[in-house]
């Protein structure tokens, strides 16, 4: 299992503790460029960029490009990415991270090709590495470290967990938990493809035995039967903190691609009653509005103090 | 993409899978062409990317000219859970001793290929107990796997050689195709021992498209779907009234389950992308001016650093350039939003502070 605090944070006795470097994959693109301005913004340490062709340049006149990652990672040691590259060079963006040493790789592409994603996590597997993503909008420590696309804004330190297959809806509903007084602890962007590098399962197995974690939250959406086996999961680990669930597209049609390439109902897999039926199962509330989930996760708390 | 049964046969015969005679049509006049050059009888097929075709008369048999002139314009005009047909298939019927299932799918959180295999075929597989399932990472089924699959199915001699074979072949096609599912249900054991394929179901990773020109002219999009696939948007249009616009799919289904609990009808789903600009939102209202049945659009927008009075601009622009003439209801959040609201003020666009109020705005505004 992914120690992810450990790799996002550190320990005390390290050098660069709470200060992880970070290498941008495609740091010279205009996507690339605007996020990680905003990364090193938000106080992510951003070490290091890689393009191809553009070795010796300074971005932003402080972080050096590279033209490969293994002499970013040679120079930096830093043990994580993100991956800013268009979707077909995802693939060996992965391998060049992966092969190079990188333990964290944040696959911010929409559009990769699940067999490319499926065959970069082999390797992962292979290499002790762990993917978030692709499509995902990242990952973030609350005011310590944001890797990823999100804006700033929502989220605030705090102790409630969030994992969310959609970005926007992660950013509306952290919002609506801030503004409620919940801050979060971690959040974690799964991604809105059918394969993920890091399913809600393995997020949860991420942040269940955070010391001080206050609640979980759950973005879901249809497509898959990751949201089932994540509530199977809580049932059989006897996990007790309050959980609040939240599934979108109740009301798409069957076998209709939703934006998101696993937003897809296939005859009943998929489906957003089975994933409600789940939770319901786990005594996990489900909200039918975004608002509501600071609401139900405000009834849990009670409860359960 | 998911490829209509006429379809999946053609691709199943590049790979020799064994089908019975068959040939589609669009129009009655090459429906009398193929019934002489195939034979009678034959069954009339349903074209639509929906299953459940046989309960809701889609599947006719046919035993001679007069029958074909009857029941082909009746299944053409026939709609299955809303789809309309798309073409008929006309097909040889089959000496059958036993159906089968098999198939071969992307199983999304084990995150590996799956065989499902039943001696119980023709029904939906969800129905079925006796499931054989077995995974093999990216599709790669060796002969070792073939066989055993065979053996648990209680398969033998020339039945079993048939369906290593079909199965073999399947599992070229998921790879080759980059599939997400093939699916042969039923998969018939004829009276002669050997192996048919009566249906076919294949559905690809369209995010593999660019690797796959082979497949392109079995994309079915409307003209609006592929100018919004152009823009770097995703659209789905539906058959209600209010068109939803948002930014984020998941932010989109949202909005779109909320107006459904609130009585009101989406005419699409419209996700412009993470960001919105004034260029994203007017070729949104570009697209939705296209689709006639709308009465009224529902915005929802959230962003972080989006500055609500750029959204608001496109807004103006487009009745300003009589893109659109009608109501729309928008929560937009985001900076400057008062400015945003008196920019907007006299127009027929209506900022709101939450996405409940605009969407009760929406449902009454377009009842009016």
């Amino acid at each position: 299992m992914t120690d992810i605090f450990g790799l996002l944070k550190g320990k005390p006795e390290d050098s660069d503790y709470m200060k992880k470097g970070v290498i941008v994959q495609g740091i010279t693109g205009a996507y690339g460029s605007l996020h990680a301005k905003n990364m090193i913004t938000y106080g992510t340490n951003v070490v290091a960029g890689v393009t191809p062709g553009k070795g010796g340049q300074k971005f932003e006149d402080k972080v050096p490009v590279f033209n490969t990652m293994q002499e970013a990672v040679d120079a930096t040691n830093a043990k994580i990415s993100i991956v800013f590259v268009p979707a077909k060079f995802f693939l060996q963006a992965a391998k060049d991270a992966l092969n190079a040493g990188i333990k964290l790789l944040v696959a911010i592409p929409e559009h990769v090709p699940i067999r490319d994603t499926m065959e970069a996590l082999a390797l992962a597997n292979e290499k002790g590495a762990t993917i978030i993503g692709p499509n995902t909008p990242g990952i973030m420590i609350p005011e310590l470290i944001k890797i990823g696309i999100m804006p700033a804004m929502p989220f605030k330190a705090g102790k409630i967990a969030v994992l969310s297959k959609s970005g926007t809806l992660l950013y509306e509903i952290s919002d609506a938990l801030t503004k409620r007084g919940y801050g979060q602890s971690i959040t974690i962007g799964i991604g809105g493809d059918p394969v993920n590098g890091t399913r809600l399962i393995d997020a949860f197995d991420m942040v269940k035995d955070i010391p001080d974690l206050e609640g979980l939250v759950v973005v879901g959406e249809i497509g898959g039967d990751s949201e089932e086996m994540l509530a199977q999961r809580i049932i059989d680990s006897g996990f007790n903190k309050p959980t609040v669930a939240y599934i979108a597209g109740r009301a798409a049609p069957k076998e209709k691609r939703m934006g998101h390439a696993g937003a897809i109902v296939m005859g009943n897999y998929g489906s957003a009653e089975s994933k409600v039926s789940m939770f319901n199962k786990a005594n996990i509330p489900v909200a039918k509005r975004p608002a509501d989930v600071p609401v139900l996760l405000a009834g849990k708390m009670g409860k359960s103090d | 993409m998911q490829l209509l049964e006429f379809q999946a046969k053609e691709i199943f015969r590049q790979y020799g899978i064994n089908l019975l005679p068959s040939k589609s049509s669009t129009n009655i006049e090459d429906g009398r062409k193929h019934a002489q050059e195939l034979g009678f009888p034959f069954v009339i097929k349903i074209q639509v990317p929906v299953g459940g075709r046989g309960k809701a008369g889609g599947i006719q048999k046919c035993q001679n000219m007069d029958e074909l002139d009857l029941k082909y314009p009746q299944v053409m005009d026939l709609k299955i859970k809303g789809e309309k047909a798309r073409a008929i298939l006309l097909e040889k019927m089959a000496d059958i001793k036993q159906e089968l299932y098999l198939s071969l799918f992307l199983n999304r959180s084990k995150r590996c290929y799956t065989i499902i295999a039943s001696n119980e075929g023709g029904v939906e597989i969800e129905s079925v107990k006796s499931q054989i399932i077995k995974e093999v990472g990216l599709g790669e089924v060796s002969d070792e796997i073939a066989n055993e699959v065979a053996k648990e199915m209680g398969l033998q001699g020339k039945t079993a050689d048939g369906f290593i074979d079909t199965l073999k072949k399947l599992s070229k096609i998921t790879i080759e195709k980059e599939a997400e599912l093939v699916e042969i249900n039923p998969l018939a054991i004829m009276q002669d021992d050997s192996i048919m394929a009566l249906d076919g179901k294949f559905v690809t990773d369209d995010n593999s498209n660019f690797r796959h020109p082979e497949l392109e002219k079995y994309q079915e999009k409307t003209a609006i779907e592929e100018r919004a696939e152009k823009s770097g948007f995703s659209l789905v249009e539906l058959d209600g009234d209010i068109a939803v616009v948002g930014n984020g799919a998941g932010l989109v289904m949202s909005t779109l389950d909320m107006l459904s609990d609130n009585g009101g009808k989406p005419a699409c789903f419209l996700d412009v992308g993470g960001g919105a600009t004034t260029e994203s939102v007017y070729e949104a209202l570009t697209l939705i001016s296209k689709l006639d049945r709308v009465k009224g659009i529902l915005v929802n927008l959230y962003g972080g650093i989006v500055k609500t009075t750029v959204v608001a601009e496109a807004f103006l622009k487009a009745y300003e350039d009589n893109l659109i003439d009608l109501p729309v209801f928008s929560r937009l959040k985001g900076t400057e939003s008062e400015k945003a609201k008196e920019m907007l003020q006299g127009s027929r666009t209506k900022i709101f502070d939450t996405v409940e109020e605009a969407i009760n705005a929406a449902v009454m505004g377009v009842k009016k």
